[in-house]
């Protein structure tokens, strides 16, 4: 980092590499082919998977390997105010993003004209919802029984003022003092370690921005921990015969 | 309640000592291993490709696995229902990926072309049999004895992953089921099971035991427990 910050300690007490309590369950809808929750701190997401299966209409297919479609939807509830249910231009661009940060992670091509659907829902926010969602759908695909290379694993960096921390919240996400408030989710690959999603909303330097990734490579072990323990507890699978 | 032994490295295996296993998650390391179906090879080590038990048999290493669609196998029996009426055959949904497809060459009679719904209709329900696998999706046959249109009777529907139990150790729950009810059981490997009896009541009777097998699909002794649980239905 170019400067030492005068900020040790964040707002809820947490160290600046240190993420919130993390909760993880697999197999929360016994109706879905898939389905896992994902909490971070006060940040919720549901993810349920359903396929693969036909896709319509049938334009859409695409012959050569199956498609993954996602959902994001955050409940008019999750917020303070009231949010507007429905799709948005916000929700579109988040549903994109998820998708190509998946993408690499899922192998289609036993499943030519089919769609693996991804329904990511936020009954509570408190920022870093995409990140979220992301780790409870890479969890959702994996118990769906999808040919998987690898996991995925997500989290947000951002930078108060001159001090970077992993895993935002909404207060640090508002933050105004100094240089203001800059968040950069980023997704990483559980094998290849390659990074499948990486935005920024702020300003950040090159120097720093490398700072953020290796910060976010160690956070996103982290919870590729937890999401491996999730799963091998999922309740329904266990104990089944050959 | 699974007997849990602890591996190695702390984590958990199932009764068989098979391991489970996330997507990415290093199985063996070695040269002298296969990766079987659901693993693959990244260098030395052969790697998880999906969510299941790691099945590790000599130098074969495979995974099995445990949640997601019915995935048809060669030889499977599967009971579908019709949802396309074609030129040459009957397009089927068992609930898998895609549609499977009964070729009017794979009934056991002769089929005038121009009546095709005279034998299975729209919604039919059928027994048959796959008999080829292909990327476009499957082929089933109803040439042999057993197969053909499901007549009267409930179709109950479970988790395809947790039929091997409601058939059995070579069939020994199902025949309990069928004593304790007098019922017909036909049981499709995609998780449909066809049931028919002389009444309505035990024809339910027959599906509430079904649903407590699944229910309770991983508990130890679970043929005490289901013989229990008939009683209490009496």
């Amino acid at each position: 980092m170019a400067e030492k910050s005068k900020y040790t300690k964040r707002s809820d007490g947490r160290k600046i590499e240190e993420l919130r309590p993390i909760k993880a369950e697999v197999g929360i809808v016994p109706s879905a082919d898939g389905s896992a929750m994902y909490e971070s701190g006060n940040t919720r997401a549901i993810a349920v998977v359903r396929g693969p299966r036909t896709l319509h209409p049938q334009h859409m297919q695409n012959p050569q390997k199956g498609t993954l479609r996602v959902n994001y939807g955050m409940m008019s509830f999750s917020v303070w105010d009231r949010i507007k249910p429905g799709p948005s231009r916000r929700s579109q661009e988040i549903n994109k993003v998820i998708e190509w940060a998946l993408a690499p992670c899922i192998d289609l091509a036993e499943f030519p004209n089919s769609v693996v659907d991804v329904f990511i829902q936020i009954p509570q926010a408190d920022a870093g919802t995409r990140v979220a969602g992301i780790n409870a759908a890479a969890m959702a695909l994996a118990h769906a029984g999808i040919p998987m290379k690898q996991m995925a694993s997500a989290v947000a960096v951002g930078k108060m003022d001159k001090t970077l921390v992993v895993d935002v919240d909404k207060e640090e996400e508002d933050f105004e003092e100094g240089e203001g408030a800059t968040d950069i989710p980023l997704c990483i690959l559980s094998r290849t370690q390659e990074i499948s999603l990486l935005q920024l909303d702020g300003k950040i330097s090159p120097e720093e921005l490398k700072e953020v990734i290796s910060m976010g490579r160690k956070a996103c072990a982290e919870i590729l921990k937890i999401q491996t323990a999730a799963l091998k507890k999922a309740k329904d699978v266990r104990g089944i015969e050959k | 309640m699974v007997k849990v032994e602890k591996n190695e490295d702390n984590s958990e295996m199932n009764a068989q000592g098979r391991q489970m296993v996330v997507p990415g998650e290093t199985i063996v390391s070695g040269e002298h291993f296969l990766p079987g179906e659901g693993a693959y090879r990244d260098g030395d080590e052969i790697v998880a490709g999906r969510f299941g038990l790691a099945d590790v048999s000599d130098k074969f290493v495979k995974v099995i696995p445990v949640s997601g669609v019915y995935q048809a196998r060669r030889g499977n029996s599967i009971i579908a229902t019709v949802v396309d009426v074609t030129f040459n055959g009957w397009l089927l949904d068992f609930g898998g990926a895609q549609n499977a497809f009964l070729s009017i060459n794979e009934v056991p009679k002769f089929i005038n072309k121009n009546e095709l719904r005279e034998h299975f209709d729209f919604g039919d329900s059928v027994a048959c049999k796959v008999w080829d696998v292909k990327a476009r999706g499957i082929d089933v046959s109803v040439k042999m004895r057993g197969y053909g249109k499901i007549e009267g009777g409930m179709i109950v529907t479970v988790n395809p992953h947790k039929v091997p139990r409601v058939i059995g150790k070579e069939g020994s729950m199902v025949s309990l089921i069928k004593n304790a009810t007098g019922c017909n059981i036909t049981v499709g490997q995609n998780g449909r099971i066809w049931v028919s009896g002389n009444s309505i009541d035990d024809e339910i009777k027959t599906k509430k035991i079904i649903e407590f097998i699944c229910d309770n699909s991983i508990t130890h002794g679970l043929t005490e427990k289901v013989e229990a649980f008939i009683k209490t239905l009496k």
